[in-house]
């Protein structure tokens, strides 16, 4: 007994059953009352009323049954009717619930990740009331220590705010060490967040007592199981951050890692201690390295506390005009540092938008199986409605049919998708960065998958319910069939299918625009040349180097390197173009007095180079020298820049020799121009940067670059060999220049893969649609071709009729689908570098590819139209 | 006398109430029966019981409308009455049947 039956049995037995009883009851006990009434003795009067009813239970049961069908069990046979059904059509029955699986598979990934990325709130107390403070522009949008104290103490819009900062560091567990990633917050940030520790404490602004004051850190649950095997103990023990003194004083709950998104620190530390693991920045107001964030007042809106801080910007622009001069604040969402997931939004919403028009597609290629199932039943239906059965009847047996198959494909689409997304989320795109991309399915992902398949499912598979119900059916039975209506209908199949193939064109358009573009940025003038180069990266604080031993490790380093067999040139920069750091610095005129902000001409980046760096990194010096050893403290500050440099501050003029100013008023001279590069994305614009020799701007983040003439497999052993001896607990990130610019080929890549995806999705759609048209067009008319070709039609004049429609469809929707195309390339732009639909590569791509897409889904149907044999066919009809 | 078979001949039986209730508007199951039994001078006796299975479907099919009624010897009975889908079908019904007759008349009557 199915478990469907059973809750019918159950519901039936109460209400429903007892109903029926007392009709019967009724019914006999006024039998018996009349039998008395005709003088019968009371055992004859039950008697002869038994006679006349029949037995009561049975015909109790049968009246019950009556009523029930209604319901559920009604509900199961027509289900089960409709798998029967199903089963005697299975090609129909695949095809329609793969098509709609790939539908509704691509939505609930893509859906996964906006509801991760965009949707869920913070997994912290009052996620609603929390805002990030950032500083006006883009790119330059974190804040100094200084300003965050004065907008914490100034303001009367929010109860509290707090300020963090991410970056690596070296954690001595016994003889070695390891590369972290701690967040250095200020010392509310726990209570600001409401968080509390899962056991041990956290630090309280109470901790705080001046600066290094606090030397305590908070792990996260993650690092506590990978690096202290879960061990309680570990609360109150001592470990050396950069080879000095912690206190481990708790462990962070499970769910808990601040409030970047995908971001999951290891360890938490005060900022205030930042001296001892050997940096000094939080006292410089100019210096803007913190992400800023607060709690709102209860009764504040955000743009009331907008204003308050913004007013607290002009006090601080009048009271450190060298500083503070352009200072602002505006308040966005926590996401992924500061609102850089901001930026990809209008992407992720267009990806979702291009899920959606697959899943359009996948319906709309459900919606002609349907019809065509439809019309092949046209006659089945038609004898059914001539003996009798209602239209209602009908019309709910598709309508469980369609059901059926919106719910086999949805749940199979939706497991797909859970498990993409699973996958995704153990996924680390960046194995050097703490990134989890936890976008696991929760349920508003399922209800949406659900709603999805069964709208989908619904809408589309009862759009030719429109047939059934004005078809006449003593015309379809004739079998001379619908020609009155023919053309609408065929005139619907058609729009459904040229639709589709307008999407197809438009996410095939997409994909290769996006495939172009990451072609062309990984053959973009980089400024540099990261063929054959392997990087080394570590900070020498992290085994508390002093600067002045930093110095004397890293010219240790140069010499040594250079000696490994194959290497041919070795360079040191503090951050690599491309990278993840690199800092900017605003650039003043020869001459300046007013070292304020707004009187700075331009900003560039700046970098700290080994004289032998630009030979090692392959960059160009168009004109003057480059560093050498005499360029040292003792002698004139030197700078070399690049073009864009050298135009946006001189011009045209010669630029060797001139000199410039930096806001801590020193000058420099420039001696020498190396060409332009991309410095922070691939698709930026020209931007100016500046190299110091290391020798005058000394630092202690080494990247260490090794232009080798062997494969890097052979000189990785050797490099970490040598680095070893130099210092055996220094750590280092080491690998090829090419996987370090994973991080900014990211977004190009995940562009590409998504597109790519969709593009082939919506490839077989459009094969699979193009292909059912086809061959039904063909099927319906095969008695049609074969009086034809008995008449003498030529091969040709075959497939032009049977095939003429399909092509035009195919050229009119491949045309319309390339124009909407070359509109959408403009958002593109914006992430994948140097997106253009005008490439005859792309448009060349694109009709090649839809003409081959064309061909392949025709070709079976054309060889069945040329196959005809008209004896056999008109025989057999 | 005509004994009613059971479950053949169904669409007699849904006409024989039809009928009944299109006569004396609003009745019980119970007295469907006697109605039947006595327009009928005793001609016609339906199993009591089988009606009810036929009632139920033919409120389904919207021919019917029932209620919860007492009856004048202060009972609970449910009563039943004809829908405007429930007249149009009891003039479909009569006139297949007077087709029925027809037939099976010409055929008896076939020399």
């Amino acid at each position: 007994m199915s478990i469907f039956s059973r809750v019918a049995n159950t519901f039936s037995s109460s209400k429903l059953t007892q109903d029926v009883e007392a009709e019967l009851k009724a019914h006999i006990e006024m039998r018996i009352a009349d039998n008395l009434a005709a003088g019968m003795t009371p055992e004859e009067a039950r008697r002869d009323a038994r006679l006349r009813f029949g037995n009561p239970r049975v015909m109790g049961e049968r009246t019950a049954a009556v009523d029930t069908s209604m319901l559920l069990e009604s509900m199961v046979r027509d289900a089960r009717y409709a798998a029967r059904q199903l089963r005697k059509s299975p090609a129909f029955m695949i095809t329609a619930a793969l098509t709609l699986m790939l539908g509704i598979g691509a939505n609930v990934v893509v859906f996964g990740v906006l509801n991760a990325a965009i949707l869920r709130p913070l997994e912290v107390p009052d996620a609603d009331r929390l805002h990030m403070i950032l500083h006006h522009p883009y790119g330059y949008d974190s804040q100094s220590y200084p300003d965050f104290l004065d907008w914490k103490e100034r303001n009367s819009t929010f109860s509290a705010m707090a300020a963090y900062r991410i970056r690596p560091m070296g954690l001595s567990i016994g003889s070695a060490a390891y590369k972290c990633w701690v967040e250095q917050v200020s010392t509310n940030y726990f209570d600001v967040l409401g968080a509390t520790p899962a056991f041990g404490r956290f630090f309280h602004a109470s901790d705080e007592h001046g600066a290094n004051s606090a030397p305590y850190i908070v792990l996260s649950d993650g690092f506590w199981r990978s690096h202290f095997a879960a061990n309680p103990g570990i609360v109150g023990a001592t470990v050396d951050l950069n080879e000095h003194p912690f206190t481990v004083i708790g462990v962070a709950p499970r769910w808990f890692h601040g409030i970047d998104l995908f971001i999951w620190p290891d360890f938490w530390m005060p900022a205030i201690d930042e001296q001892l693991v050997g940096e000094d920045t939080l006292q410089h107001r100019f210096s803007h390295n913190l992400w800023v964030f607060g709690k709102l007042n209860s009764d504040v809106t955000p743009q009331q506390a907008t204003e308050d801080l913004n007013s607290i910007a002009r006090e601080l622009a009048k009271e450190n005009p060298a500083t503070d001069d352009d200072l602002s604040a505006r308040l966005v969402k926590p996401g992924f540092f500061g609102d850089t997931v901001a930026a990809a939004r209008p992407f992720l919403l267009a990806v979702m938008v291009l899920a959606a028009l697959v899943l359009l597609a996948a319906c709309t290629n459900l919606a002609s199986l349907f019809a065509a199932r439809t019309a092949d039943r046209s006659r089945e239906l038609a004898i059914r409605l001539a003996i009798g059965s209602s239209r209602w009847r009908l019309l709910r047996q598709m309508l469980s049919e369609a059901i059926l198959i919106s719910l086999i494909g949805g749940a199979a689409g939706t497991v797909c998708a859970a498990v993409l997304l699973g996958s995704l989320s153990q996924w680390q795109p960046f194995g050097e960065f703490p990134i989890h991309v936890t976008v696991m399915a929760d349920a508003r992902v399922y209800i949406v998958a659900l709603a999805l398949a069964v709208c989908s499912g619904l809408v589309f598979g009862l759009l030719p319910m429109r047939q059934v119900w004005s078809s006449d059916s003593a015309q379809v039975m004739k079998g001379n069939a619908d020609s009155r209506i023919r053309f609408r209908r065929f005139a619907f199949r058609d729009l459904l299918l040229g639709v589709q193939i307008v999407l197809c064109s438009l996410l095939v358009t997409a994909s290769l625009v996006a495939l172009r573009g990451m072609q062309h940025s990984l053959n973009a003038p980089l400024g540099f040349n990261p063929e054959g180069v392997v990087l080394a990266e570590t900070d020498l604080h992290m085994t508390g180097h002093s600067a002045e031993a930093a110095a004397r490790i890293q010219k240790r380093m140069l010499g040594e390197v250079a000696h490994i067999p194959g290497v041919t040139a070795v360079g040191i920069i503090d951050n690599t173009p491309l990278g993840t750091g690199g800092s900017s610095t605003a650039v003043f005129r020869e001459g300046t007095t007013d070292f304020r902000a707004s009187n700075s001409p331009f900003v560039s980046k700046f970098f700290s180079v080994s004289p032998s760096y630009f030979v090692a990194a392959g960059t160009r010096l168009l004109g003057g020298r480059a560093f050498t050893e005499q360029d040292d403290v003792h002698a004139p500050r030197v700078a070399i820049v690049n073009q864009t440099f050298v135009h946006k501050l001189l011009g045209a003029a010669i630029p060797i020799g001139r000199r410039f100013l930096l806001p801590d008023k020193q000058q420099y001279e420039i001696v020498g121009v190396v060409e332009d590069g991309k410095y922070d994305s691939l698709a930026e614009a020209p931007g100016a940067a500046l190299f110091f020799p290391l020798t005058q701007a000394p630092t202690s983040d080494t990247t260490l670059v090794v232009r080798a003439a062997l494969p890097s497999v052979e000189v990785v052993p050797p490099l970490i060999r040598t680095l070893g001896n130099i210092d055996p607990k220094l750590p280092f990130t080491i690998e090829s220049w090419h996987d370090a610019l994973a991080f900014v080929l990211f977004p190009a890549r995940v562009a590409t893969a998504v597109l790519g995806a969709m593009g082939v999705l919506a490839a077989m759609l459009a094969v699979t649609g193009i292909f059912g048209m086809a061959m039904y067009s063909v099927s319906k008319r095969l008695r049609e071709l074969g009086i034809r070709v008995a008449l003498g039609a030529q091969r040709f004049q075959l497939m032009r009729s049977a095939l003429e429609k399909p092509v035009v469809l195919l050229l009119g929707g491949t045309a319309i689908g390339m124009l909407c195309g070359v509109a959408a390339s403009t958002l593109l732009a914006q992430i994948v570098y140097d997106a253009t639909p005008r490439d005859p590569m792309v448009l060349g791509g694109v009709v090649g590819g839809m003409t081959f897409l064309g061909a392949f889904a025709t070709w079976i149907p054309t060889r069945r139209a040329l196959r005809i044999d008209p004896s056999r066919l008109l025989r057999e009809q | 006398m005509v004994e009613m078979p059971k479950n053949d001949l169904q669409g007699t039986l849904e006409l024989l109430v039809l009928k009944s209730l299109a006569q004396m508007g609003e009745l019980h199951g119970y007295g469907i029966a006697l109605h039947i039994q006595r327009a009928s001078d005793e001609m016609l006796r339906v199993e009591e019981g089988s009606l009810y299975p036929a009632l139920h479907r033919m409120e389904q099919d919207g021919w019917l409308r029932s209620g919860w009624k007492v009856t004048e010897t202060n009972r609970k009975a449910k009563y039943y009455k004809l829908t405007n889908a429930g007249q149009k079908q009891l003039q479909e019904a009569e006139q297949s049947f007077e087709q029925l007759v027809k037939g099976v008349r010409a055929l008896l009557r076939y020399a």
